[in-house]
């Protein structure tokens, strides 16, 4: 069954999103996004201190399927990367919502989290 | 929905991934495709490959027949049940299909072909019999299951009847038999050691479940994807097609010119090509993938046929067509170039590392 974590936001490309404590966002893709692209095997990171903006493309993750691209679901800067997807990118499959994660950024504007799709609402988009 | 083979609802049930492939829903993989790539490499898996169109063509001019329309010599095979690959070439010398040829007995041959082909081989085929005193039979009664890995025999006479092992007992590589309703063959698409076995739905469904039952994992179209990359074999449509011959599909040996005249051999002594197919091998992270282009000293040579990321060797491995094969190598993976080795394939033979320089 494919699961779906109650407790963050996600975007209409499979990532999503979980706003931490400390105010940082942590980024990964969905169990429903690892399951269609099959066994990751790469995953391309970008550079901490890197500055983007919402939406924007930021990484790839090449499963033995296809090259998908990685968007941010906010706007901010790049603070933390999941450096052992490096050596272990089957993590992403094994888990996806957890120890899968792919970067963490600290948001410049908290309000985008307010725009991105519950978990209800993506999870009728994967079950169209 | 496309076309099921007998076993679909064992894939189904099986929690199969399924996809389409040349108008057929086929099993891509039923968990991680490259554990089921390492279970092929290191024990035994089984395939559902019933998609494949087997032809038999029998009557006094077979044999005729079959040397005009193949580039390989099948006057080579003497011993029954002994098999040739050949490419089958149209008059400019390009490549209709690949397929696998065995000699059953006199003036008796059975030919497995790609299923993607299959209305173009047959009518081909047809065309070329004309009025000859020769037969095509299209035996789409058979199921296919194709049992590989290095304990692939052992697994395979631990599960049938004696007759059925006795049968494979007696083959050598590349030879198949009739036992009974049974066609059981040393061939494969995987680089290991292995069986192909063709024989009735119903048997071939029990066979499934006594297999998967003796610890045989079901194995999907991805990893034979993968499997035959690593072997350095071809795919029609994707590493050959009607644009180009065999000398520039790696398929030479499969060639035999000298005093033989076949369809497409007179284009071929003008004009073999100039492109070579050849084996990539990128030590960078990242996947090579079809269609990317392959660069020599900045120069555009050709493009990505097939390409993958091999399970066996941990990086990524690619078969491309170029027209320089002296320089240094790099592909466009995703506007950023990567350097490559150029390598004559197979990438692994037998579960080992094996490739050579070009």
């Amino acid at each position: 069954m494919t699961k779906f974590a109650e407790d963050r936001c996600y975007l209409e490309t499979h990532e999503w999103a979980k706003l931490e404590e400390d105010g940082t966002v942590v980024v990964g893709i969905s169990d429903h996004a690892q399951e269609a692209l099959g066994d990751v095997v790469f995953v391309e990171l970008p550079e901490l201190g890197l500055d983007l903006e919402a939406k924007s493309e930021v990484g790839v993750v090449e499963s033995v399927k296809a090259a998908s691209d990685i968007y941010s679901p906010v706007s901010g800067v790049i603070c933390a990367i999941n450096e052992q997807l490096e050596e272990s990118p089957e993590i992403v499959n094994d888990s996806p919502y957890d120890k899968g994660w792919f970067f963490k950024i600290t948001a410049s504007d908290p309000e985008e989290f307010s725009s991105l799709l519950s978990v209800e609402k993506y999870r009728e988009i994967c079950e169209e | 929905m496309g076309q099921k083979t007998q076993l679909y609802e064992l894939h189904q049930e099986a929690g199969a991934k399924m996809g389409n492939f040349a108008g057929w829903e086929m099993p891509i993989r039923y968990d991680s495709q490259i554990e089921e790539h390492h279970q092929v490499r290191k024990g035994v898996g089984v395939f559902d490959v019933s998609h494949m169109t087997v032809i038999e063509i029998f009557g006094k001019a077979s044999q005729s027949l079959l040397c005009k329309l193949l580039a390989n010599d099948i006057t080579r095979l003497r011993i029954p049940g002994k098999a040739l690959y050949s490419a089958m070439l149209d008059f400019s010398g390009h490549i209709l299909d690949d397929l696998i040829v065995y000699f059953l007995a006199k003036d008796s041959y059975l030919l497995v072909v790609n299923c993607a082909n299959r209305e173009k081989d047959l009518a081909w085929l047809l065309r070329h019999i004309g009025d000859r005193d020769c037969t095509l039979n299209e035996r789409e009664d058979l199921s296919i299951l194709a049992i590989q890995g290095p304990d692939s025999l052992a697994k395979f006479a631990e599960v049938v009847g004696v007759p059925y092992r006795s049968t494979m007992e007696k083959l050598t590589n590349f030879h198949g038999l009739w036992c009974g309703k049974w066609f059981i063959a040393r061939t494969g698409y995987t680089g290991e050691k292995g069986l192909e076995i063709m024989l009735p739905s119903e048997a071939a469904v029990e066979l499934w479940k006594n297999l998967v039952s003796h610890g045989v994992k079901p194995i999907g179209l991805g990893a034979r994807d993968t499997l035959r990359l690593e072997a350095g074999m071809n795919l029609y449509g994707n590493d050959m097609d009607e644009t180009v011959t065999p000398f520039e599909s790696n398929m030479a040996s499969s060639v035999v010119m000298e005093k033989r005249s076949f369809i497409g051999s007179k284009a071929l002594k003008v004009n073999q090509g100039s492109r070579k197919l050849v084996g990539l091998l990128m030590e960078d992270k990242g996947i090579l993938r079809p269609h990317y282009p392959v660069f020599c000293d900045d120069v555009m040579i050709g493009e990505i046929t097939s390409g993958a990321f091999s399970p066996t060797l941990g990086k990524s491995i690619a078969l491309a067509r170029i027209n320089k094969t002296h320089g240094s190598f790099s592909v466009e993976i995703r506007g950023k170039r990567k350097s490559v080795d150029l390598v004559r394939p197979p990438f692994v033979r037998n579960g080992k590392p094996m490739w050579k320089a070009w």
